[in-house]
């Protein structure tokens, strides 16, 4: 089994679309301190590509995503 | 290690709903990214950020090939096809919980997107300051340059 993931904050943007799942994670993120994990929960399916882009540019880390019907989590740390 | 953040400058001129929701995104989006944004709001583009106007901006079915429901194309030039149009995107857009144009307004200003107001066309349309929403400044060409010269994307709408 892989190492459970310690989750800080879970951030509900299911229902929201482009752009809002993005705005919220950044903002979201800048709450956390360095090293954090953030859990963004979407049904938006622009996310998985979006949240690519945006962990790309911003320089924090996708750690994992899961699929659970409809919703897409996405486990990002906090870099800097 | 500090690097220049980088930056997007959008020029929005259309005052349609259609027309008024990219440059919102982009920017929003942008700011999400870490990236400076910045919109010149100039001609019809104006009534995006007008108090009055924002939250009844239309579609137009005329000359607007892509419309959904196959009719004659001049069809859109009769009474209350507009009104009809909007009504439909509306309708759309809240069912797959787009924001609203007033909302994605919120989150640019929150997030520090750089609002300015064209005075020129500001001028020729008789819109005064108080007529905009809170957050806006005010400039010309050269303002918009001065800022689009340093952007790594630069678009019109």
């Amino acid at each position: 089994m892989a190492e459970d993931i310690k989750v800080d904050s879970i951030l509900d943007c299911k229902g929201l679309v482009c752009p809002e799942p993005i705005v919220k994670t950044n903002i979201a993120i800048k709450k956390l301190q360095v090293g954090q994990v953030l859990v963004m929960e979407s049904t938006d399916a622009g996310a998985t590509s979006d949240m690519h882009s945006w962990a790309k540019r911003t320089g924090h880390q996708l750690l994992k995503e899961e699929a659970a019907g409809n919703v897409l989590k996405f486990y990002v740390k906090k870099m800097k | 290690m500090t690097e220049k953040p980088k930056r997007i400058a959008l020029i929005a001129s259309k005052g349609t709903l259609d027309m008024a929701y990219p440059p919102l995104i982009l920017a929003t989006a942008a700011i999400a990214m870490d990236m400076e944004a910045g919109i010149f709001f100039t001609f019809y583009g104006l009534d995006i950020i007008n108090k009055h106007k924002y939250n009844s901006l239309k579609v137009p079915p005329l000359g607007n090939p892509a419309m959904p429901v196959p009719m004659p194309n001049i069809l859109g030039a009769l009474p209350g096809m507009t009104a009809m149009a909007t009504m439909m995107m509306k309708s759309w857009m809240s069912k797959a919980n787009v924001a609203s144009i007033p909302k994605l307004l919120d989150m640019a200003r929150e997030g520090g997107v750089r609002m300015i107001g064209c005075q020129m066309t500001m001028d020729v349309m008789g819109v005064k300051k108080e007529d905009l929403i809170d957050g806006i400044e005010i400039g010309g060409a050269a303002t918009f340059l001065d800022f689009a010269v340093d952007a790594n994307i630069s678009l019109f709408v």
